[in-house]
């Protein structure tokens, strides 16, 4: 039988789609200002937090609405998010970097806003390779969901890289830095309000993680 | 005889299930469209992609040059015409490499008094008059005064200098100024021998500054010099650039230029210049003491805390490029500080 909603995922995924585009289309058009490299990547970086922040919002959303396709396209936000990363540290790269290895290694070494920045990457790659049904399956989904809560270390060092960026005027990070925390004291207040019930070992893996 | 219609294949019809849902096909595909259109559009407006401010300002065209044969100060210079009147065009002081264009210059500017992305200036300057328009002269001169710019502008003639400019965050451009030396100025403005520095203020006008509104930095914005470096040959005052009125994004009606020093020692829209004994502060410094010193002379060997200074890029060129101490102008300024460890004055 087909999910409900067959509209969902493919809609989702294809309007992640439409800012890239929009930059892509920008930057080679000449309408992306007179700096077009550094415009681009700081907008990869900050779709990446958008859609970062998105995905932990999701289960919050749930727990206030009651809606249950939030967590449906969970996992496929997190995975935009981290596209959206991914391209942000390429365009750093190899587009405004061009590859000078030794630069860029002594700019996560020297410079904690860049160290942040890729650390928050590679909270980010093992969650995306994880993703699949298959490896939901395969680490059992109580653990799985452990490790898909460093999500949010991933998202708090997000923020932090994008606060640590700016020159003066960090209003903006800290909206983000806002979001954040108050999605985490939904969660941190559900928790308090709904304890779980000690998981039965082995239980039996939802088709969805919830 | 009438041809019958041939019957259709059975794999050309449409099977009846399929039919009986096309209401329900159309319904997901006008949901999808909808779930693609918000989840898109709405990144696009968190400013993931949004839109830039496109009056970047009109092309300039370019000034009527005359042959070397006019008449200018130096050999080889020559005039041009342009709404400015006529200006010499300062051979000495040319970088012979491609000029930003006058769209680039006037779009992607810090001027966080209108804003602080880089299209906010040449999207909310419009608002700034600058006329009239007056600088007020105080602190160690034998003439405390206020003058007003119509009086500057008869001082002196104009010319124009090509110069390189380099930003602290690691862009660069190639911008044709037009204005006269700060030398000159500073000579009719008679400091006495006690004014051992000299400090600029920016107007402060939040209902004409938006950027003002907030207290992103300390208002008003001030910058300092050394008086041997205000009085170094490369040390330009400002009211053009392209042979046009300098535009309010770009600091008017006045602003300092000094190319060997980071973009944020230029100070603009100068309303106040004050002589002093004791350094002055500067809005960057106070701001941030550990990035930004009083000096913030361009030096690739003295990092910023959180990127690296070693290279550049030269608005519209897509590799980086080295970036050269003092910007290129080492053979005429560094000696101004001979003797001076420039990582702790940096």
């Amino acid at each position: 039988m087909a999910p409900p909603h067959p509209w969902l995922k493919p809609g989702v995924i294809a309007g992640a789609c439409i800012p890239a585009a929009v930059i892509v289309t920008r930057a080679t058009t000449g309408n992306l200002g007179a700096n077009p490299i550094t415009e681009a990547l700081n907008r990869f970086g900050l779709c990446a937090l958008i859609f970062l922040m998105a995905s932990l919002a999701l289960t919050p959303l749930k727990l206030v609405t009651g809606w249950t396709w939030t967590v449906r396209i969970r996992r496929n936000v997190g995975v935009i998010a981290f596209c959206y990363a991914s391209v942000h540290l390429l365009t750093y790269v190899g587009v405004d970097q061009g590859f000078a290895w030794g630069t860029l290694f002594q700019d996560v070494l020297k410079r904690p806003f860049i160290a942040v920045g890729f650390l928050a990457w590679l909270i980010l790659l093992p969650l995306a390779i994880t993703s699949t049904d298959g490896m939901v399956k395969k680490l059992g989904f109580v653990r799985w969901k452990q490790v898909h809560r460093l999500a949010y270390v991933a998202g708090a060092l997000g923020a932090l890289h994008f606060y640590m960026r700016v020159k003066s005027d960090v209003r903006e990070p800290l909206i983000y830095a806002a979001v954040l925390g108050t999605l985490l004291v939904l969660r941190v207040v559900d928790a308090i309000r709904n304890p779980k019930p000690k998981p039965k070992p082995r239980a039996a893996p939802r088709p969805e993680p919830g | 005889m009438a041809k019958l219609p041939k019957e259709p294949s059975s794999s050309e019809i449409t099977p009846e299930s399929a039919y009986l849902r096309r209401r329900e096909f159309i319904r997901n595909a006008a949901l999808f469209t909808a779930t693609a259109t918000g989840v898109g559009g709405s990144v696009v407006l968190l400013g993931g992609a949004g839109p830039l401010g496109s009056d970047g300002g009109a092309k300039a065209p370019a000034p009527v040059v005359q042959g070397p044969a006019a008449a200018g100060p130096a050999a080889g210079n020559q005039t041009a015409e342009s709404e400015m009147g006529t200006y010499t065009k300062n051979a000495m002081y040319r970088v012979e490499e491609k000029q930003n264009s006058f769209e680039e210059i006037t779009s992607y500017n810090n001027f966080y008094e209108f804003g602080t992305d880089k299209t906010d200036p040449a999207k909310n300057a419009h608002t700034l008059k600058t006329k009239p328009w007056t600088i007020q002269v105080e602190g160690e001169t034998a003439k405390p005064r206020t003058i007003g710019m119509e009086d500057i502008r008869q001082w002196f003639s104009l010319e124009e200098r090509v110069y390189r400019m380099r930003c602290v965050e690691a862009w660069s451009m190639v911008i044709p100024w037009l204005g006269f030396p700060l030398a000159d100025l500073i000579k009719k403005l008679e400091p006495t021998s006690k004014a051992k520095y000299v400090a600029f203020a920016t107007l402060v006008r939040p209902e004409e500054m938006p950027g003002q509104r907030h207290s992103i930095l300390d208002w008003p914005y001030v910058e300092g010099l050394r008086i041997d470096e205000a009085t170094h040959p490369l040390a330009f005052m400002a009211v053009g650039l392209y042979g046009k009125e300098l535009p309010n994004q770009n600091g008017a009606p006045i602003r300092l230029v000094t190319p060997w020093k980071y973009g944020f020692k230029g100070c603009k829209s100068i309303v106040k210049i004050r002589f002093t004994e004791k350094e002055p502060p500067t809005t960057w410094n106070l701001a941030a003491p550990s990035e930004y010193g009083f000096y913030a002379n361009v030096n690739p060997d003295h990092d910023h805390p959180r990127w690296s200074q070693k290279t550049e890029r030269r608005i519209g060129e897509w590799k980086r490029r080295a970036t050269l101490p003092f910007n290129g102008y080492a053979d005429q300024v560094a000696s101004l500080y001979s003797g001076m460890d420039l990582h702790r004055y940096f």
